[in-house]
């Protein structure tokens, strides 16, 4: 230094100079404020990936109920004097059929168990005028003629009928749809609310930080050193609150698909795999549970940039 | 270096707590601002470090007409500029180390640089053994003592000091008073706002004196 102090450099200051820890961070690492905020950040990130995973799932489960219905026929054969004739002589058609790929007669013991929920168990069809039915697994890209297959088995089989579930998919879809939208509004509004909440708890935390700013200001740091140090340290504390938040959401997840498993042969746990497939839970929701993570931690961040900026736009 | 002619200033629409300041202040001088409580002592000291702007009147600072200076400019004008604020403005999370070397950190030096300048500053002003501890700690004497070393750390073109010695004895007042003549005498131009009539009594330089918001000046 050019100043001339005129002070003798003794051994004590020596020492002191030696023991100096490395310098830290201009930004207070942790008060009150900070916490408050992780907390803030750790809460609302946790529930926008629930939403955002369940959403996922949801629309994962509503494209898998149409798909696997789209993908099927059955072929009806009322019982008749020659049931068991027109049984093979449609099933053969079917099997002929360009775009079937694959077609089968479901037999006496799975007509008999598909009935057992409402008739009981050891049942007798053959004393029943139960339907014989043909299941057919159809190519979705190059489907079938139906109107030609309908009028082919008219001939050949007069008692049969051809289900293309077109009616049931239908209902299937629209329902499936109401639930996607429903739960996209759902995932808006808590999107909306994590936005607000994140924006104004990180107000909340640089008010705290306002004395720093000033001081900064004064000694000659320029807009964009400031709005650094700032930035900095709240996107670390937005990645940490927002970490938190989505690697609970993830345990959750994780923890209901345990749940589900121990279920799954139970009666409850059939009906929630109707609905739900396996609980899948594939990379695209955990894609989104880190997009909704940067999303926090780059918004925490932005605020208090923009917070940084104000505050001089203030002292100037 | 500074220049004010006819200057005023008032805070909102409230009454002029400044009026037709005109004076100079060269390069390479020593001045004292005194005055009474409530004279404007303090607006005055803010005008001059450029944290407000006047009202009316023309004031140039380092040749720059301030009231159509850039906000970008303003930093690299605040670095020739040191200030020791009446009230300290220490950052409390930071050691005594850390707040004096401050000024230089934001200019981007390395701290190897500057470590062993701010020890034997730290060293003059009386605080060596102080080093690590946090303001909070600091009686009000030591505060004012590292507020003073942080305002010349960075060897200010011109050095802005309200009521520096206000919280520390008459030795330690002489010692401040000897560190603004040392900067002084190597070129810095010293502006001391003191109410200390025994300190002024001490060095004998220009006294400008606000009374009622009007400056007189003993050359």
């Amino acid at each position: 230094m050019a100043l001339s102090l005129g002070a003798e450099r003794d051994e004590d200051l020596e020492a002191a100079e030696a023991a100096l820890r490395p310098t830290g961070p201009i930004v207070p690492a942790g008060n009150v404020a900070s916490r408050a905020l992780f907390a803030v950040l750790a809460i609302m990130t946790f529930l926008s990936c629930m939403t955002v995973g369940a959403v996922v799932m949801i629309a994962g489960a509503a494209s898998e109920w149409s798909s696997d219905i789209a993908s099927e026929i059955t072929v009806q054969v009322r019982p008749s004097e020659r049931t068991a004739e027109e049984v093979a002589a449609a099933l053969e058609i079917v099997q002929d059929t360009a775009g079937v790929t694959s077609a089968r007669a479901l037999s006496d013991q799975e007509i008999s168990r598909l009935l057992e929920p409402w008739l009981g168990g050891g049942l007798d069809i053959e004393e029943l005028p139960v339907p014989r039915l043909v299941v057919a697994t159809i190519d979705r890209s190059a489907p079938p003629d139906i109107p030609a297959l309908r009028r082919e088995l008219a001939t050949a089989a007069p008692s049969a009928s051809v289900d293309d579930h077109d009616l049931w998919q239908a209902r299937l879809a629209s329902m499936a749809g109401a639930v996607v939208v429903a739960g996209l509004v759902v995932l808006a509004l808590v999107l909306t609310a994590t936005v607000l909440s994140v924006v104004f708890a990180t107000r909340g935390a640089m008010a705290t930080n306002r004395g720093i700013v000033e001081v900064l200001h004064l000694v000659g740091a320029k807009e964009r050193f400031i709005a650094r140090q700032f930035e900095r340290h709240f996107l670390r504390l937005g990645l940490k609150g927002g970490l938190s938040g989505g690697l609970a959401a993830l345990a959750c997840f994780g923890l209901l698909r345990w749940w589900g498993s121990t279920f799954r042969s139970t009666a409850a746990g059939s009906q929630l795999d109707a609905m739900f497939g396996t609980f899948a839970f594939g990379w695209d929701a955990v894609l989104a549970i880190g997009a909704t993570v940067v999303l926090v931690a780059v918004l925490t961040s932005l605020t208090s940039r923009l917070a940084v900026f104000g505050f001089l736009k203030v002292f100037d | 270096m500074i220049r004010l002619e006819n200057v005023g200033l008032r805070y909102g629409m409230g009454p002029e707590v400044l009026r037709d300041l005109s004076f100079r202040i060269d390069r390479g001088t020593f001045q004292f601002l005194t005055g009474p409580s409530g004279a404007g002592k303090t607006s005055l000291m803010r005008l001059l470090f450029l944290s407000l702007k006047p009202t009316r009147g023309l004031m140039t600072v380092f040749g720059h007409d301030v009231t159509t200076l850039s906000r970008g400019t303003l930093p690299t004008l605040r670095r020739r500029i040191g200030v020791v604020f009446q009230d300290f403005r220490l950052l409390d999370h930071l050691t005594t180390y850390e707040n004096v070397a401050l000024p230089l950190r934001v200019m981007g030096k390395a701290e190897a640089d500057y470590r062993t300048d701010v020890v034997e500053l730290l060293g003059w002003v009386g605080l060596g053994d102080r080093l690590h501890v946090h303001p909070p700690v600091l009686s009000g004497g030591e505060k004012q003592r590292a507020a003073i070393a942080r305002a010349v750390i960075g060897q200010p073109e011109l050095l802005l000091a309200d009521e520096p010695t206000g919280n520390v004895d008459p030795t330690l007042a002489r010692r401040l008073l000897r560190l603004f003549q040392e900067l002084h005498r190597l070129g810095t131009t010293v502006l001391v706002a003191t109410h200390d009539i025994a300190l002024m009594d001490q060095y004998d330089a220009r006294r400008l004196v606000l009374n009622e918001g009007r400056m007189h000046i003993y050359d």
